[in-house]
């Protein structure tokens, strides 16, 4: 399990390793299948990830798990395939990852260009559901490999959306360690846009609503059309009331199913203090990594690297924790048709508000002054 | 551009300079008179930043009023850094001195990793989202007490230099070493008293900068590095220098921020570095040597 448990991703993370914590108690009771957990930190970076998966390969790790980010995902990848142990991505978007024709490689989350078009579908269901007519936005994001790729596919896509007319007024990269954002957040509010759009990480995301606040910016609405940030937990602890009202299209998971009852009370009993809906994304699709090893593990019988990909690559799982389509890789070793729902903070707690067949609220939309 | 945008970004980029300046003079005194190269100094700060948080968590005190407790700490550990360890190195070989100070920062970098965790921290004061709007300006109040904090102990620090006996004593010193010697200037102790006094001014910097930042033990080498890049373009060993060094990096960093790209703002600072390299390599204030 490679996971960045420290540096500035640290949050997400550690967010990350209790779906990974609690998988191997629930797959024993599902599958019957016993699963044990090599841990290891890649510090927020894509030198130790890569170091961290050669270690584990070597200590005798028969499938690895991770690691959040695109760019330590991408080098993980490359060590996976040189050595021809299997990958299983719990979360990165970057496209390129399942584009190079690897064989060992499979990812059972979106990718930046699905996640963008889901987003911004998203924003057009809501923008109908509450009337809100938005003409022009301001898109912020983070320069690192998934910000990019996430930027990539926006610019592309929305002009050509015609249920979503928003002219893009800026468009702002930034460093996702920067430690202020006084001139970025500056800018944005110079553009005087109705909108603004934010592909973030989690301690970004804090630094700039903070500044929004002190510039006294508010836009109708802070909307991430697909990255994390601001649902975690630590956004709405930071934050407090500013934390209000922010909207993030994202996968995530399906209450009603009943592996989110089972995971819930996993995670309960391993986080008493503690809420799944804060970890909903990170825990949902790092169980869901792991569930598709311990599944393939109980197909193949074996801990051969080469059965074991060949088993995770006729994977077919339709009893799954997350929106959307079964758990089924095609040819290049990604998912297709994972959903996604517009969350929107809510009294201080991430609620689903779209689609209206899973929403647990209505969508609040524009959102109220800083002052309200 | 509105006039009032590139206003409201000089403005927050001097506040922030004065307090990269702060951090730089503790540097510039440090070199200017012991002639030893901190290479420890934004590990320095960074732990000053952990004990703000520290006192805030503990006692709810805010960093600006723990300061001048953290400023006499830092100052005794800067007093006992010198006497016990760095006194030793002064006369042996630079990079004798490099390496120590190199090793003193990783030992300061994993005692911290090691005793407050990976994950940022911050103070939460009652003021860190308020702001002042001052006709076309809109003035961070946080910012503002910092960098009003840091100017103040900067006056302090040059008044303390130029008019107390101890202060004309530090600057014979590294004026005329020998001359100092001849005269019976308690050389040894001076130096400690310098050390001092550049941990108390980063003590200053880094209760100032907790306002504005959150501390990470991952912070001290880009400080370190940002507070040399300051004390080269305003020249090593000036105190005048290093304050301006910290004002053109704050407003240069905000303004290619501002009008290039925010990718680019540690760009233009090093290339600011690059420049006053090729055409004063004494840096704006220094002397040549």
């Amino acid at each position: 399990m490679l996971l960045p448990r420290s540096g500035f991703q640290g949050f997400i993370g550690q967010s990350c390793q209790k779906g990974a914590d609690l998988a191997p108690g629930v797959l024993r009771e599902l599958l019957g299948v016993d699963i044990e957990l090599m841990n290891a930190d890649t510090e927020t970076n894509v030198d130790t990830a890569r170091t961290r998966a050669e270690r584990l390969i070597q200590e005798g790790a028969h499938v690895l798990v991770g690691a959040f980010d695109s760019g330590q995902t991408a080098a993980v990848a490359q060590v996976a395939e040189q050595r021809g142990v299997p990958l299983i991505v719990n979360i990165a978007a970057a496209p390129q990852i399942t584009e190079q024709g690897y064989r060992f490689v499979f990812r059972n989350f979106q990718t930046a260009p699905e996640i963008v078009k889901n987003g911004l579908s998203l924003i057009g269901d809501l923008l109908s559901s509450t009337g809100a007519e938005p003409k022009s936005a301001v898109f912020m994001h983070v320069n690192d490999t998934f910000g990019q790729a996430m930027a990539k596919g926006i610019l592309a896509t929305l002009p050509g959306l015609t249920q979503l007319p928003l002219r893009l007024a800026d468009t702002i990269s930034y460093d996702p360690a920067a430690k202020d954002l006084t001139v970025e957040v500056s800018r944005a509010k110079a553009a005087k846009a109705d909108l603004l759009l934010l592909v973030c990480r989690l301690n970004d995301a804090i630094l700039l609503r903070r500044e929004m606040v002190k510039q006294r910016w508010q836009p109708m609405g802070v909307l991430s059309p697909g990255s994390p940030g601001m649902y975690e937990q630590q956004f709405i602890q930071a934050l407090g009331k500013h934390a209000e009202h922010c909207i993030s299209n994202v996968p995530w998971y399906n209450p009603k199913a009943e592996l989110t009852r089972r995971v819930e009370q996993a995670f309960l009993r391993q986080n008493p203090k503690d809420r799944l809906v804060f970890h909903g994304l990170n825990v949902g699709f790092t169980f869901e990594a792991v569930l598709v090893a311990a599944d393939a593990f109980r197909r193949a019988q074996s801990v051969d690297p080469r059965a074991l990909a060949e088993a995770i690559r006729q994977t077919h799982i339709e009893s799954k924790m997350m929106l959307g389509a079964p758990i089924k890789f095609n040819a290049k070793g990604q998912v297709e048709g994972i959903g996604s729902a517009c969350v929107q903070n809510l009294n201080q707690m991430p609620r689903v508000v779209l689609p209206a067949a899973a929403a647990e609220a209505k969508p609040v939309f524009p959102m109220p002054g800083y002052k309200a | 551009m509105p006039v009032e945008l590139i206003l409201n970004v000089v403005l927050s980029g001097v506040l922030t300079g004065l307090v990269y300046g702060l951090m730089a003079l503790g540097l510039s005194v440090i070199f200017g008179v012991v002639r030893v190269v901190n290479f420890a100094h934004g590990e320095l700060m960074t732990l000053s930043m952990y004990g703000a948080v520290a006192m805030f968590q503990r006692f709810g005190l805010d960093p600006l009023l723990s300061l001048p407790a953290l400023a006499l700490c830092f100052f005794g550990l800067g007093y006992a850094l010198q006497s016990l360890l760095i006194q030793r190195f002064v006369t042996r070989p630079e990079h004798s001195q490099f390496m120590l100070l190199l090793a003193v920062a990783v030992c300061l970098a994993n005692a911290q990793l090691m005793l407050f965790g990976p994950d940022a921290r911050n103070v939460s004061v009652d003021y860190q989202l308020d702001s002042l709007e001052l006709g076309p300006l809109l003035i961070d109040v946080p910012r503002l007490y910092a960098g009003g904090a840091a100017l103040c102990a900067s006056l302090a620090m040059f008044a303390f230099f130029r008019h107390s006996r101890v202060g004309k004593a530090i600057r014979a010193c590294a004026d005329n070493y020998r001359g100092a010697q001849v005269v019976g200037l308690p050389i040894r102790r001076l130096y400690a008293l310098t050390f001092g006094l550049g941990c108390a001014c980063v003590a200053v910097a880094g209760c100032a900068l907790t306002l504005l930042v959150d501390v990470t033990p991952a912070l001290g080498p880009a400080y370190t590095l940002l507070g040399f890049v300051i004390v080269i373009v305003g020249g090593l060993g000036s105190m005048l220098g290093a304050l301006l060094g910290g004002l053109l990096i704050g407003v240069s960093e905000a303004l290619a921020g501002l009008l290039l790209t925010p990718s680019a703002k540690s760009m233009v600072s090093f290339g600011l570095l690059i420049l006053v390299l090729l055409s004063r390599p004494q840096g704006l204030l220094g002397r040549r040597a």
